[in-house]
């Protein structure tokens, strides 16, 4: 059964007279959105910006507005989401986007959809409709249920409205794109680059050997700061400039490289690369490497994978990481070391004390 | 309380390190707002991990209150004990356990100082991003559990965006991982709820917090203004043109006036107002910037600009505005600290509303804000000897976070609730948003023995006395934000 488009009253009463719900809106994220048996909530129909002052850099909006209506909203005041969201031109929602806990390259420089969460509002497991954090950009009051909800995959409550806080978008970008010998040698310029004073919007690593890098700031500085960053490299590469640059990052972050294969997210620190390309090269149904992305040097890696979703369990279990599925069937879409703690599990019980919203 | 209890916590940690006698409690009765006091049941100083697991597992089996203490320099009366409570000093888990400069992560106790962990980075040309007025004293545990801001807050956020993990001792004594290296997640954020939880869920053991490269240049300009208004809207003119400065800050001509007569900064005597704006980052791009905001400034109608033209007279201006707030004890005996914020648009009227209850209720207030983010530090003097002004003062601080409530701001941007707000938290959450707060509390902490009392309306009775400044504070050692 499927609730279409209710209301935030009519929300609170499918929560109170359902056993077992699932929440979805734009449907971008097919793995965490399907439909399991249980009923389903379209929230696709909560929509709309509540608030926007430009001078502000913070809006709210409801928790089913798509992502490319906030960035068209935001790039004709000169300002964009700095956590730069995926799936925007399938339909992504900010509530998807939260609930899926996704941010993009550009979450490189100023942090991702965590760090730009301010407030939350939503219906918890007993109907109640609840608010968490603010709508200022400084705010120490009561606990951060806003943080708490990025990542929560809708199992902690059904996310209604949503306020951020956002930043002057940068006045130019250009990007290079270098490819060395090894993977070895770029991951070490990777972290030279990461711990140098070189200030980058996106700093990709690009399997198998690859670094795309993503310079803005004013115009007049471009010029010199890209030499700058040749010099460091010690390298040439190939430089993108205006349209083409945007399209490249727009065509990265809508996964167009993933051949529309399933698609896994994959938290990760530098140092865990080299072993899970290995891994994945020696997996029985490899991909080309092309089908891979690290952004933030290196600690989220968005993957195709085609073959079995236990093998892939075992195989990030192995290096000891954890995934998300986004795109394709898994039994579960969280896949790897389960992290699960008795803290998790109390505060979840608080939130929905009956497990109307478990997996 | 039978003596038998405290004799099996006395077996846990050795001789010296369990302090009951009276004398050695009293330093532990209040932490920096001094206008709170309690009497603890004792004072547990353990020296490692396993020793604060066993003490709260002491605690949690004997169903005794704690509070978990760093350097105790809460201005929300947060790490104030328990009556009849244990208090956990951490300060002696100083160990930075662990700083990788390739990755850019250092993992330290709770009990190592904030500014260290910057000293430790600086060989490597990194730093710890988060800097509140307190960080040569104030401890990373303590900065976790109010998610501490500071001056630099408006490019890079409050710790809680520079903490990727921690190990935690909940209050049932079990010990959990939350978090872990990376910057990313694959499921609900149980970190980001359990930093800034102002100690309601456990004690944090090991932190895991993300080092920043060193920005390569600073460009520090301080602007003298003849009216308040015009730099809050120099501030909005910034923000507009697309900058975005590491920090801005806003004094108001009293808090100038003390800070040039305590730390000589050479602030302009004259100024009504004086807004430092601090741009960093890559040299190249803060040269471009720095004329960009030359023309800014330049326009905002300032009537005297200076810049500093070296590191030494960079530090010279943030000294007199780290210095102001304990500076303002010159002008009076007494002061309270205020923590709220507006809307950035809507810091003018905030400022003239401060103004006119000022004036209402006949008390000079100083105003010294981080203005980047709204958040408005007001000082609030009174002498406590004259009969009934500190009552006078503890309602107009109480009137001002109405207003920023109002204004539809916060009742704390970055000193928590604590004891001084717990009853203002009403004013910014409807009953069904605390309640769920609280249910949080109480399943994962049932018997609320992790800093009872705090942060929740209600509960005992608070202090009525009000004491001027924190020792540390009239040594010079720490400043207020």
């Amino acid at each position: 059964m499927v609730i279409k488009t209710p209301t935030i009253p009519e929300i609170q009463e499918a929560v109170k007279a359902q056993p077992r719900l699932l929440c979805r809106a734009g449907g971008s994220k097919q793995a965490l959105s399907g439909a399991d048996g249980s009923v389903t909530l379209d929230v696709s129909g909560l929509s709309g910006v509540l608030e926007y002052q430009a001078g502000e850099f913070v809006f709210t909006a409801l928790a089913g507005t798509p992502l490319l209506e906030i960035e068209k909203m935001l790039s004709e005041k000169g300002q964009y989401l700095p956590f730069d969201p995926p799936l925007a031109d399938a339909g992504a929602t900010l509530g998807g986007t939260v609930a899926a806990g996704l941010s993009g390259p550009m979450r490189w420089r100023y942090g991702g959809v965590r760090d730009f969460i301010l407030g939350v509002k939503f219906v918890d497991g007993e109907g109640s409709l609840v608010r968490g954090g603010g709508r200022v950009v400084k705010n120490a009051a009561g606990f951060d249920l806003p943080k708490l909800m990025v990542g929560s995959l809708g199992r902690l409550g059904v996310l209604v409205e949503l306020s951020f806080k956002v930043f002057p978008a940068p006045q130019a970008t250009r990007t290079l794109r270098v490819a060395f010998g090894r993977l070895e040698e770029a991951l070490e310029a990777c972290l030279r680059l990461a711990a140098s004073a070189i200030e980058l919007y996106a700093l990709d690593f690009e399997p198998p050997a690859g670094l795309a890098l993503r310079l803005g700031g004013l115009e007049k500085a471009l010029e010199e700061r890209s030499r700058r960053l040749w010099s460091f490299l010690g390298k040439d590469g190939e430089l993108l400039e205006g349209e083409r640059e945007a399209r490249y990052w727009r065509g990265i972050n809508n996964f167009g490289w993933a051949g529309g294969k399933p698609l896994v997210k994959v938290a990760l620190t530098p140092k865990k690369i080299a072993g899970l390309e290995a891994a994945l090269l020696h997996s029985s149904n490899p991909l080309p490497s092309s089908t891979r992305r690290y952004h933030a040097a290196g600690h989220l890696l968005y993957m195709a994978w085609d073959g079995s979703w236990t093998e892939l369990d075992t195989l990030l279990k192995t290096q000891g990481l954890a995934g998300l599925v986004l795109a394709g069937n898994p039994l579960s879409p969280a896949l790897g070391i389960n992290s699960a703690h008795p803290f998790g599990e109390r505060a979840t019980r608080a939130l929905d004390p009956q497990g109307k919203f478990a997996r | 309380m039978s003596k038998e209890v405290l004799q099996e916590l006395s077996k846990l940690l050795p001789a010296g390190r369990l302090l009951t006698a009276a004398a050695a409690l009293s330093p532990y009765q209040s932490d920096a707002l001094t206008a709170f006091k309690a009497k603890p049941l004792a004072v547990a100083l353990p020296e490692s991990a396993g020793e604060v697991i066993e003490t709260v597992r002491w605690c949690a089996k004997h169903q005794i209150p704690f509070v978990a203490r760093g350097s105790g320099t809460s201005l929300s009366g947060g790490s104030l004990p328990i009556d009849g409570g244990l208090v956990i000093g951490l300060n002696r888990l100083n160990r930075i356990l662990k700083l990788d400069p390739k990755e850019r992560v250092a993992v330290v106790e709770p009990g190592v100082v904030n500014l260290d962990v910057s000293k430790a980075a600086a060989p490597f040309g990194l730093y710890y991003a988060p800097d509140p007025s307190s960080q040569p004293v104030s401890t990373i545990g303590g900065n976790l559990a109010f998610n501490s801001g500071g001056a630099h807050c408006l490019k890079y956020g409050m710790t809680s965006n520079h903490v990727l993990g921690a190990k935690v001792v909940l209050p049932t004594g079990e010990v959990v991982e939350l978090g872990g290296e990376s910057l990313e997640n694959t499921g609900p954020d149980w970190l980001g709820l359990f930093v800034g939880s102002e100690g309601l869920m456990g004690v944090a053991l090991e932190i895991k917090l993300r080092l920043l490269p060193k920005p390569e240049k600073y460009h520090t300009v301080l602007a003298a203004y003849d009216s308040l208004e015009k730099a809050g809207s120099a501030v909005a003119m910034v923000v507009a043109s697309g900058l975005l400065p590491g920090a801005m800050e806003i004094m108001d001509s009293l808090a100038i006036e003390a800070a040039e007569a305590a730390v000589q900064a050479g602030y302009p005597q004259d100024a009504k107002a004086l807004l430092i704006v601090e741009l960093e980052g890559e040299t190249l791009e803060v040269e471009a910037e720095a004329r960009h905001l030359s023309e800014v400034i330049e326009a905002s109608r300032a009537y005297k600009v200076q810049i500093a033209r070296n590191e030494a007279e960079r530090a010279k201006i943030w000294k007199g505005r780290k210095a102001a707030f304990s500076a303002v004890g010159r002008l009076s005996p007494d002061y309270i600290v205020q923590d709220g914020v507006v809307p950035r648009s809507k810091l003018g009227q905030a400022l003239s509303e401060i103004e006119k209850l000022s004036l209402r209720y006949g008390l000079r207030v100083a105003n010294v804000f981080h203005a980047g983010d709204g958040n408005l530090h007001p000082l609030i003097l009174y002498d406590g000897r004259v009969p009934g002004e500190l009552e006078r003062g503890e309602e107009l601080a109480g009137e001002i976070l109405k207003l920023c409530v109002a204004l539809g701001g916060s009742i704390t941007g970055e000193h928590g609730v604590g004891m001084e707000k717990k009853r203002y938290l009403p004013a910014m959450f409807a009953e069904a948003d605390i309640e769920l707060m609280r249910k949080i509390r109480q399943s994962v902490d049932p018997h609320e023995l992790s800093n009872r009392g705090k942060m929740f309306p209600g509960g005992e009775a608070e202090a009525l006395v009000r004491q001027g400044l924190h020792p540390l504070e009239k040594r010079g050692v720490i400043s207020r934000e």
